[in-house]
C-alpha cells in the first residue's frame, strides 16, 4: 500500500509488566475502512487506543515502535496530544453523549476550540448531523436532552459529535455492540458513506460486521497480527489457517 | 431504502445482462454465418467465446465474494445463486454457438443441401426464448418464464421434424450424409439452446417464488 | 405436589418484628423530642419574637426577640459555605482527578482529612482562637494596620473560617463521591474530542457532579447552623446591642443563645419558654436551609437528566 495515512511499525505495548501487543505492523489506507478483528483479549482495542493515545490515560502503560500519522510519529515528545485527538476522533462502545442538549453535544468540540459565532456553530452542527444520518430525526428538537434519544440515535449523535471537529480519521471501538440489529445496520450503512470524507478504523468482535463494511481486515490473536489483507480475500480465501479457522467459526 | 449492497447486486445483474446479450449475439451471428454462408461471421463467433467464458468467471467470483461478505438472506441469497446458475447456462449457450459456427464453416465448403427453412425458424424461437426469459428475470415476470418453458415443446417438435426430413434425404442419396449430419448437429444445438432457456426460466421462478420447479411438468 | 407452607418461619417473623421495633423506637424518639419542643415552644414563637431584637431584655418571655441571632446564624452559614465549598471541591477534584492513588502525598492528604473529621468541636474552637483570631488576625493587624486592633479579635470571619475547617471533610468526601460517580465514559468522550483535562473537569465532570457537591454543602450547612463549641471563642457573642455590619464584628447565634439561656438565666422557669422558642426557631431554620438545598439540588438533577 503506498501512502498509508497511518503506518504502524514494530509496535509493542505493555500494561505494566503484562505485554499486550507484540511486533505489530499494519498500514491504514486513506478513505477506506480497516477492521481489527480477533477473539477477546487479542489486543485489537489496545492498538486502536494507541492511535489517538487514549491509552495515555491508563497509568503504567508503555509503547515501543512507531505509529506515524502522515509520516509524523504520534508518540514523539513534542507532539501535542490535544491536537492529535482533534485529527483522530473516536466513537466508543457504549455511547456516551454528554447530559446536555443534542445541539450542545455536537457543538462541544467546536466550542472548546474557541468557536463562538452562533451562525457558524449552527451551520456546522447541522452539517455534522446530516453526515451522521441523524438530522432528519432531530432537526425539530435540537435543544432537547441528548439522553432522550434511543441507543442507536445516541451512537449516531456521538458520531456527529466526533465529525464536527473535522477529524481526518475516525476510530470506532465496537460501536454497535450495545445496539439492536436495526440500529446496527443503520450505522454500518453510515460507515460506508463516511468513507468519502474520512478514514475509518473499526474494532469489532463481530466478524460478519467486518465482512460487511470494511475494505481491509486485520486479524489479531494474543497480541500478534496474524493476517492483514483486503477484506474480500480474508473472507473468501485467507492465507493463514488460523484466520480461516476464525472466520469459519471453528476457533478454539 | 437503497443500501450499498443494492448497488452491488445491480452491478452483478448488469454483468449477467451483458453476458446474455453477448450469448444471444453469438447464436445469431453463428446462424447468419450458416445461412448466409459467411465464414468471417462464423470465425467471429469462435473468437468471441473467450469473452463469454471470462464473464462467467467474473460473475462467479463476484457472487462468491458478495455471499461471503454480505451474508445475504432470502431473495438476496437466491438472487446471487440464480445469477451464478444463469451465467453457467449462458456459457453453454455460447458453447453451442461455437458448435454451430464450426458446422457452418464445414458446410460452407460444400454446396448447400436444401433451402434453410426450419433452421431459421428454430433459431428465431430459441433466441427469442433466451431474450424473453432474461426479460422475465429482470422484471420478475413469472408467467412469461412459465410460457418459455411451454414454448420448448415447439422447438423439440421442429428438431424431430428436421431429423426425420434429413434422415430421408440421407436414405435417398448417400452423398448428402455428411452435410445432413452437420445440419442435424445444428438442429441439435438449437434444441439444446432451447433447453438452456428452460433451465433459466426455472431459476427465474425459483428466484421470485422460492419454489424449485425443476424436473416437473411445465404447469407446476 | 404440596405447595402449602407446613409451618410458620418463626425466624423471619421475629426478625421482621425486631426491625419494626427499631424503626418505631427511632420514630418515637424523634416525635417525642419534636413534640416536646413544639408543644412548649410554639406559644413563644410570634412575629415579634422572630423579628424583634434583644434591646428589651433577653430573659423576659414577653419582650424577647431572636432576630439578631437568626441574622447572625445566617451570616455565619453563608460565609462558612463561601469558604468551605470552593476549598473542599478543589481538594476533592485534586484527589480524584489528578492525584495518583497510592502516592505518599495522596496518603498524607487522606490521612489528614480523616483525622480532621475526628477532631472534637471544642478543639476546633480553641484552634480557631489560637490560629485565626490571634495568629492570622494579629498578623493582619501588624501588616495592614500598624498594630492597631482590627482583626485580632473574635469576629464573624474567624467563626466562619473555623466552621469551614470543621466541615471541610464532609464537603470533600461528598464531592469525591459525586466525582467518582461521574461515568468515565463522559471524561473519555471529552478528551477524545481534543479537550484538555481542565476543560473536561470544568465543563463536563463538575456540572455532572453538582448535585453531589450540593449534598456536601447541605450537610455542612446543617452543622454550621447548629454547632456551638467552635464559635464560642471565635466570634459568637452573648449580647450585642446591634447587628454586625462587617465581618470583623461579633455576632449573635441561635445555638449559642440557647446555651446562654440555659446557663446564664437568673430565673430558669421564666426563661424556659424563650428557650423552647429559640430551639424551635433553630430547628425550623435548619430545616428550611436543608429544604432549600434539597430543592436546588433536585432542580439541577432534573436539568441534567432532561436537558
Amino acid at each position: 500500500m503506498d501512502n498509508p495515512v497511518i503506518q504502524i511499525a514494530d509496535v509493542n505495548f505493555w500494561y505494566g509488566t503484562k505485554q499486550a501487543l507484540f511486533d505489530v505492523n499494519v498500514a491504514i489506507a486513506p478513505h477506506q475502512t480497516t477492521a481489527f478483528i480477533g477473539p477477546s483479549g487479542c489486543g485489537k482495542s489496545t492498538l486502536l487506543r494507541c492511535l489517538n493515545r487514549m491509552n495515555d490515560l491508563i497509568t503504567g502503560t508503555r509503547v515501543t515502535g512507531r505509529i506515524a500519522l502522515n509520516g509524523d510519529d504520534v508518540y514523539a515528545p513534542e507532539v501535542d496530544v490535544i491536537e492529535l485527538r482533534k485529527r483522530v476522533g473516536m466513537v466508543f462502545q457504549k455511547s456516551n453523549p454528554f447530559p446536555k442538549s443534542i445541539f450542545d453535544n455536537v457543538a462541544y468540540g467546536l466550542r472548546i476550540q474557541g468557536l463562538t459565532d452562533k451562525t457558524e456553530l449552527e451551520g456546522r452542527v447541522m452539517k455534522s448531523l446530516k453526515k451522521a444520518a441523524l438530522w432528519d430525526e432531530v432537526q425539530d428538537r435540537l435543544h432537547d436532552s441528548a439522553l432522550m434519544l434511543s441507543g442507536g440515535q445516541q451512537q449516531r449523535l456521538c458520531i456527529a459529535r466526533a465529525i464536527a471537529v473535522e477529524p481526518e480519521i475516525i476510530l470506532m471501538d465496537e460501536p454497535c455492540s450495545a445496539l439492536d440489529p436495526t440500529a446496527t445496520a443503520k450505522i454500518e450503512e453510515l460507515i460506508q458513506d463516511l468513507e468519502t470524507d474520512y478514514t475509518i478504523v473499526i474494532v469489532t468482535h463481530n466478524m460478519q460486521q467486518a465482512a460487511r463494511c470494511s475494505d481491509y481486515t486485520a486479524f489479531f490473536y494474543l497480541g500478534r497480527l496474524v493476517e492483514f489483507d483486503a477484506t474480500n480475500k480474508i473472507f473468501t480465501n485467507p492465507t493463514n489457517k488460523q484466520t480461516e479457522d476464525y472466520v469459519t467459526g471453528r476457533f478454539g | 431504502m437503497e443500501l450499498h449492497f443494492d448497488q452491488e447486486l445491480t452491478q452483478a445483474k448488469d454483468l449477467l445482462l451483458r453476458m446474455s446479450s453477448l450469448a444471444e449475439q453469438a447464436v445469431v451471428t453463428a446462424l447468419k454465418g450458416l445461412v448466409q454462408r459467411d465464414d468471417a461471421l462464423a470465425q467471429s463467433v469462435l473468437d468471441g467465446d473467450s469473452q463469454l467464458d471470462n464473464l462467467q468467471k467474473e460473475i462467479d467470483e463476484r457472487c462468491v465474494e458478495l455471499i461471503a461478505l454480505r451474508q445475504p438472506k432470502a431473495r438476496d441469497l437466491r438472487f446471487l445463486i440464480v445469477i451464478m446458475k444463469i451465467a453457467a447456462e449462458l456459457e453453454r449457450v455460447g458453447d453451442q454457438a461455437v458448435n454451430i459456427a464450426h458446422r457452418a464453416t464445414a458446410l460452407n465448403r460444400e454446396p448447400q443441401l436444401k433451402p434453410f427453412v426450419d433452421i431459421p425458424r428454430m433459431s428465431d424461437l430459441s433466441c427469442g426464448m433466451i431474450r424473453t426469459v432474461l426479460d422475465a428475470f429482470v422484471y420478475g415476470k413469472i408467467d412469461v418464464a412459465r410460457q418459455v418453458i411451454r414454448n420448448d415443446d415447439e422447438v423439440d417438435r421442429l428438431e424431430t421434424q428436421m431429423h426425420r426430413e434429413l434422415t430421408s434425404f440421407m436414405i435417398e442419396d448417400p452423398h448428402t450424409i455428411t452435410r445432413a449430419l452437420s445440419l442435424i448437429g445444428v438442429a441439435h444445438s438449437l434444441e439444446r439452446i432451447g433447453d438452456h432457456a428452460v433451465n433459466i426460466a426455472e431459476e427465474v421462478v425459483y428466484l421470485y417464488e422460492g419454489r424449485d420447479i425443476r424436473h416437473q411438468s411445465p404447469n407446476a | 405436589m404440596n405447595l402449602k407452607r407446613r409451618q410458620r418461619d418463626w425466624q423471619s417473623v421475629a426478625f421482621y418484628a425486631v426491625t419494626l421495633a427499631a424503626t418505631a423506637l427511632i420514630v418515637l424518639t424523634i416525635l417525642v423530642i419534636l413534640g416536646d419542643i413544639v408543644w412548649h415552644g410554639a406559644a413563644q414563637v410570634s412575629w415579634h419574637f422572630i423579628t424583634g431584637g434583644t434591646k428589651e431584655g433577653m430573659f423576659d418571655a414577653q419582650t424577647a426577640g431572636v432576630f439578631p441571632m437568626i441574622f447572625g446564624t445566617l451570616a455565619l452559614v453563608v460565609l462558612m459555605t463561601l469558604g468551605v465549598v470552593p476549598v473542599g471541591v478543589i481538594t476533592a477534584v485534586y484527589l480524584t482527578e489528578y492525584a495518583r492513588p497510592l502516592s505518599p502525598i495522596t496518603r498524607i492528604i487522606r490521612g489528614a482529612i480523616n483525622n480532621l473529621a475526628g477532631v472534637p468541636s471544642i478543639v476546633f474552637g480553641l484552634f480557631g482562637l489560637g490560629f485565626f483570631v490571634q495568629f492570622v488576625g494579629g498578623g493582619l493587624d501588624q501588616m495592614f494596620y500598624g498594630g492597631t486592633l482590627h482583626y485580632r479579635k473574635p469576629a464573624l470571619i474567624w467563626a466562619a473560617a473555623t466552621m469551614a475547617v470543621m466541615t471541610l471533610p464532609v464537603v470533600i468526601v461528598a464531592t469525591e463521591e459525586a466525582l467518582r460517580a461521574v461515568p468515565s465514559g463522559l471524561r473519555e468522550a471529552s478528551l477524545a474530542l481534543g479537550a484538555t483535562k481542565l476543560k473536561t473537569i470544568w465543563k463536563i465532570v463538575l456540572p455532572e457532579a453538582l448535585p453531589g457537591v450540593l449534598t456536601g454543602a447541605i450537610l455542612a450547612v446543617g452543622r454550621g447552623a447548629g454547632e456551638v463549641a467552635p464559635i464560642m471563642f471565635t466570634g459568637a457573642a452573648y449580647y450585642l446591642a446591634h447587628l454586625p455590619n462587617s465581618w470583623t464584628d461579633q455576632f449573635m447565634h441561635l445555638g449559642y443563645h440557647v446555651f446562654v439561656l440555659s446557663t446564664q438565666s437568673p430565673d430558669i422557669e421564666r426563661t424556659k419558654p424563650i428557650l423552647y422558642g429559640s430551639v424551635l426557631v433553630l430547628l425550623v431554620m435548619t430545616f428550611l436551609l436543608n429544604l432549600t438545598g434539597v430543592l436546588v439540588r433536585a432542580k439541577i438533577r432534573s436539568r441534567l437528566q432532561h436537558g
